[in-house]
């Protein structure tokens, strides 16, 4: 199994190892719940090295984007800003979701999910060879990845790291400062503020080390999982995959359909249009847990599956996202077939809480 | 591993305790309870239900997963603990004291064929 460069750390730390697309990464070091309060109450921070930072360098870096992904990089107007896109097959399936960032008009960088990391490369090289497009594609295997969210996650970042205040403290969500070596973007996957920061491997335990130091709780994947259900974001290989597209996804507005731009997938969405909805889904009555692939029923008919479900630490009550025929809306009462029972779950936006605050309608909360 | 040695076993992780009133408590281990993580759901089965020994009787759900409670012996469900139904934490918290139901066995010597400590600890770290 492969090996993030804290790993020694969380094994001291007492975490228990998962094998999660190949790397061992922490669950959690005590308590999932605890640490998933953490993040929405004050500051977690997440080993998250087994992601990809893939760094695309060359004069046609932009217009090698432009075609590649489903959103537009020709967004991203200032140094540092960021975006995040789908990038699909030209049947409009989804290869793997991403961000990109802009810093020079011959440098872009992207970070992709772990599980697709050597697809993504080989597909980008292969797409680089087709068009002839002057752009190296770098795999950043030297450079670790650092989560910290959390309402208090910039202020502990500072405290850890004074050095690098000046340069981040203006920083607006969605964009990123690099410093020397040092990547600090103001972006994350619980539905919180904080920073997501790669830099070089050898210094990994240092920052995580500084950051636990100034009061950053070590969270694993299992509280990543909770925070970022809750925050309605979507997991690639489980909500999304190459067997769907964005527009099915819930991802239509990460897509420009609307320019005359043509990017790879483009003329497969068009023809399909969009098919299904990802909605969410909480659970009214006790009974169980909601869980990917349980059934969802409308007036005893199935109208679609759950893609993720879980129990909501902030909400005390289980929600799931799911991906439904089209007409069903927020607010609808549907059943799920948990474990060979029938209960009633509301229709809701894919969005549950944000910055710590509830968003589903008051009279449904616990 | 906690593992009291009052108490006797069955290899898919549930303790069984003999009560004075003959009935034998339930619940699961507290290996079981630390490979699940945070529990969020407790079902145990209602009083009054006859169960085989080996079938699958009540769940339990972490936020990681769901799993099945098994009956250890044949009988009759006598007691259910209803208060895990508002805090099933307390199985994390104390797995020993969090017992899920009671069952009168048809058989009262059959507690004792289940697997004492020594044996479910050989049986849970194989």
């Amino acid at each position: 199994m492969r090996k993030t460069p804290l790993n020694a750390w969380h094994r001291e730390a007492g975490a228990r190892m998962v094998d999660f697309g190949g790397w061992e990464m922490p669950l959690h070091y005590g308590s999932q719940v605890e640490e998933h309060h953490a993040v929405r109450r004050d500051a977690g921070v997440f080993d998250v090295s087994h992601m990809r930072v893939v760094d695309l360098r060359g004069s046609e870096a932009r217009a090698f984007l432009r075609r590649a992904l489903a959103n537009d990089v020709a967004r991203l107007a200032a140094p540092g800003k960021a975006l995040y896109s789908c990038m699909l097959d030209q049947h409009g399936g989804v290869l793997d979701d991403l961000i990109a960032y802009f810093f020079r008009e011959d440098f872009f960088r992207l970070v992709v999910n772990a599980s697709t990391a050597d697809k993504d490369l080989a597909w980008l090289r292969s797409l680089r060879e087709r068009w002839g497009s002057d752009v190296q594609v770098e795999s950043r295997d030297d450079l670790a990845l650092v989560a910290i969210q959390g309402p208090r996650a910039r202020e502990r970042f500072w405290q850890a790291m004074p050095e690098l205040r000046a340069a981040t403290e203006p920083l607006a969500p969605f964009s990123a400062a690099l410093v020397a070596d040092v990547m600090v973007a103001r972006t994350g996957y619980t539905g919180e503020d904080g920073f997501e920061v790669a830099l070089p491997a050898t210094r990994a335990a240092a920052l995580w080390k500084a950051l636990v130091a100034a009061g950053a709780r070590p969270c694993g994947l299992g509280a990543r999982d909770t925070l970022r259900l809750e925050a309605g974001m979507n997991l690639y290989g489980q909500d999304m995959d190459e067997n769907v597209t964005p527009l099915d996804a819930g991802l239509a507005w990460t897509v420009d359909l609307a320019s005359a731009r043509d990017f790879l997938g483009k003329e497969a969405l068009l023809a399909q249009g969009q098919r299904r909805e990802l909605l969410g889904l909480v659970l009214l009555e006790a009974g169980g847990v909601l869980r990917a692939h349980q059934e969802v029923l409308a007036d005893g008919r199935r109208v679609g599956e759950i893609t993720s479900g879980t129990y909501s630490p902030t909400l005390a009550r289980s929600i799931a996202l799911a991906r439904l025929e089209r007409g069903i809306a927020p607010g609808a009462t549907v059943q799920v077939d948990v474990r060979g029972k029938r209960l009633a779950a509301r229709v809701s936006k894919p969005s549950f809480v944000r910055r710590g605050q509830s968003l589903i309608p008051t009279e449904e909360a616990p | 591993m906690k593992l009291p040695h009052d108490l006797r076993y069955t290899e898919s992780h549930e303790w069984a305790r003999r009560e004075s009133d003959g009935s034998v408590s339930i619940g699961i281990t507290d290996h079981a309870q630390e490979q699940l993580g945070d529990i969020v759901f407790v079902e145990a089965p209602l009083p009054g239900r006859k169960v085989k020994a080996g079938e699958a009787v009540g769940v339990v759900e972490s936020v990681k997963a769901a799993s099945d409670i098994y009956a250890p012996l044949s009988g009759e469900i006598v007691a259910a603990n209803l208060e895990l139904a508002s805090a099933p934490e307390k199985v994390n918290q104390d797995a020993f004291a969090a017992w899920m139901y009671r069952i009168k066995p048809d058989d009262p010597a059959a507690v004792d064929r289940l697997l004492d400590a020594a044996a479910y600890e050989k049986s849970a770290s194989a």
